[in-house]
């Protein structure tokens, strides 16, 4: 079994431990901190959860593959989400989807061929009252002008 | 009006300074009273829920077994993403201790063990801010063991969602904190009676368990007396889409909706009119802007007027809106959510989406306007979850009160014309 979590990780599940009455709840916790380390959750990744948890390998892929925010492959060193729902749409949502689609060269659901860049189209992300917005990682960037995606791709890309 | 959710306090998410403000001062209150005389004071306020079906949160407490050889459990559900609800998400940046001081007092009156933070994934910068205000509010004694000396000990514990509507759906809610895919329950047995692990259980959205605070500080009776009377207290409404100042307001219930769009939220921009509104967050029913005049932000006014209050995230659409736009990406939201457990919502909900979309690129058939109507009275009633009603409401209402819009898409394939402009 590959080394799959950190010693940090592994402490803290056994404080995690103590707070849940079953193995199994401890399912979302274990597989945020495997994307954390690793940036998507493998298939080797998910039997080793199998096993820590004392669940079958089925029921994890089905629970990753569940959540919209699990990642099987890979994405891009920086994933791009952007609402389009409602309440971004009638603020202009459509206007940034198609500036970083041509920025980026790469159309919504897809990965820059260099593994730079993931760009995602995302339901409702709670910025309706600041829209339109994108999100890259746990970092949301609101009220957005094509001006200043421009910035944010120029901060991005030095990263 | 005084705001009691998110008053204008700088740095309120400090626990020093929520302390300042009398913060904690209804728990210390409440260890003073009988656990089942907190109920009552919750149930004499008529405090309904504020995550999107007003259900009576005392009324709901009440459900739960006062004895019971199994630990009982609370659900607080921050898992808030329909869309136009953002409210949630203020109270975990300005005013976490006021959750964590309502969970206690929760916790105290139903005797639970353990209560659960449901917040969702995207959040997780929010989820971060819970974590350092409940360490703080563990290390001033008043979350864990005998707490304030009381006797009395209760755990809270933030477990962050992954990205999936439904899990505000309690009993899926329940089931994603169990490890399991988000899928509905079937009811009964409800969650008082069969929840977390089979234990008795209470869901109750975050901006409802901010109330209860604000109602043992004051008395039942006081809270009661603030907006509509039957649907009383105060409201967080997010305000999104064509208005100046887009946000989220604290207000007592039962204002106007165009006091809310034209005096909290500044009014139209360039004056336009409004065209429609979503009062409630995109599962409540469409409303036309001529309809307005006299309908409240309260579940009374609301269901007169031919929808309701939901999560109370009102959207306003101006002349210029192309609705039929807006009901095909709602659509899609829907069918993108559906757990598709049960067949009427994971087939009809796609049925809807395509349709919609020979609409929006202008091949509609004026049949496909009953078409519609048809999927979504069959998805309506027929499904474990709201989730079937949430995805039905929407189309209904669009082709009740806006059948035009859809008429006249469709016809301009008939006279011929190929260019629609979106």
């Amino acid at each position: 079994m590959p080394h799959v979590l950190s010693e940090k990780h592994i402490k803290k599940l056994d404080d995690l431990k103590k707070l849940y009455p079953s193995k199994q709840a401890l399912m979302l916790p274990v597989l945020w901190m495997i994307q954390e380390e690793h940036g998507h959750i493998s298939e080797d990744a998910m039997r080793y959860v199998g096993e820590l948890l004392e669940v079958p390998f089925g029921h994890v892929l089905g629970v990753v593959t569940f959540y919209t925010m699990f990642h099987e492959k890979p994405l891009g060193k920086h994933h791009i989400e952007v609402c389009t729902n409602v309440s971004c749409m009638l603020r202009g949502s459509a206007r940034i989807v198609e500036h970083l689609e041509s920025r980026l060269g790469i159309k919504l659901g897809e990965t820059s061929k260099d593994m730079k860049w993931t760009l995602s189209e995302v339901e409702c992300m709670g910025s309706c009252g600041t829209a339109p917005m994108i999100a890259v990682g746990e970092e949301y960037f609101e009220n957005l002008t094509t001006e200043q995606v421009d910035k944010l791709l120029a901060t991005l890309e030095r990263k | 009006m005084e705001k009691y959710i998110l008053p204008d306090i700088p740095d309120l998410h400090s626990i020093a300074v929520y302390e300042a403000n009398g913060g904690y001062k209804a728990f210390r209150k409440a260890l003073g009273m009988k656990p089942e005389e907190v109920t009552d004071e919750v149930k004499k306020s008529g405090l309904r829920g504020r995550g999107g079906a007003c259900f009576p949160t005392g009324l709901k407490w009440t459900f739960m077994p006062k004895q019971s050889a199994k630990p009982k459990y609370l659900c607080v559900n921050g898992d808030e993403a329909e869309p136009g609800t953002f409210k949630d998400r203020q109270i975990l940046e300005f005013n976490p201790h006021l959750l964590i001081e309502g969970i206690v007092l929760a916790a105290y009156a139903m005797g639970i063990t353990t209560s659960f933070v449901y917040v969702r994934g995207e959040y997780g910068k929010w989820v971060r801010m819970l974590e350092r205000a409940l360490a703080d509010a563990s290390s001033h004694g008043y979350v864990g063991d005998n707490i304030l000396g009381s006797g009395f000990s209760t755990n809270i514990v933030v477990h962050k969602g992954a990205g999936a509507y439904i899990c505000g759906e309690e009993s899926s809610l329940m089931n994603s904190i169990e490890g399991g895919r988000g899928y509905p329950r079937v009811k009964p047995p409800f969650p008082a009676q069969s929840g977390l692990w089979g234990c008795p259980t209470t869901i109750n959205n975050v901006e409802s368990i901010c109330n209860v605070p604000v109602i043992i500080n004051n008395g039942a009776e006081w809270y009661a007396k603030i907006g509509a009377p039957k649907h009383p207290g105060p409201i967080l409404v997010g305000v999104s889409g064509h208005v100046n100042k887009p946000g989220v307001y604290e207000m007592p219930t039962g204002l106007p909706l165009l006091e809310i769009i034209y005096k909290f939220a500044g009014g139209i921009p360039g004056d336009k009119r409004i065209k429609a509104v979503i009062p409630g967050g995109s599962s409540t029913m469409i409303l036309r802007g001529e309809q307005l005049e006299g309908v409240c932000m309260d579940a009374d006014s609301l269901k007169a007027a031919g929808s309701s209050v939901g999560t109370a995230g009102l959207i306003v659409m101006d002349e210029d809106t192309d609705l039929i736009q807006v009901i095909t990406r709602i659509s899609k939201f829907y069918y993108h959510e559906s757990c598709g457990q049960c067949t009427p919502c994971r087939e009809g909900t796609g049925w809807l989406w395509k349709i919609l979309q020979r609409f929006e690129r202008g091949e509609g058939r004026t049949e496909d306007i009953d078409l519609l109507m048809d999927i979504a009275n069959n998805i309506e009633g027929n499904t474990i979850c709201a989730l079937g009603d949430a995805a039905a409401w929407p189309v209904q209402s669009m082709i009740r009160r806006f059948r035009d819009e859809f008429e006249n898409r469709a016809k301009s394939l008939t006279m011929g014309s190929s260019t629609i402009a979106l």
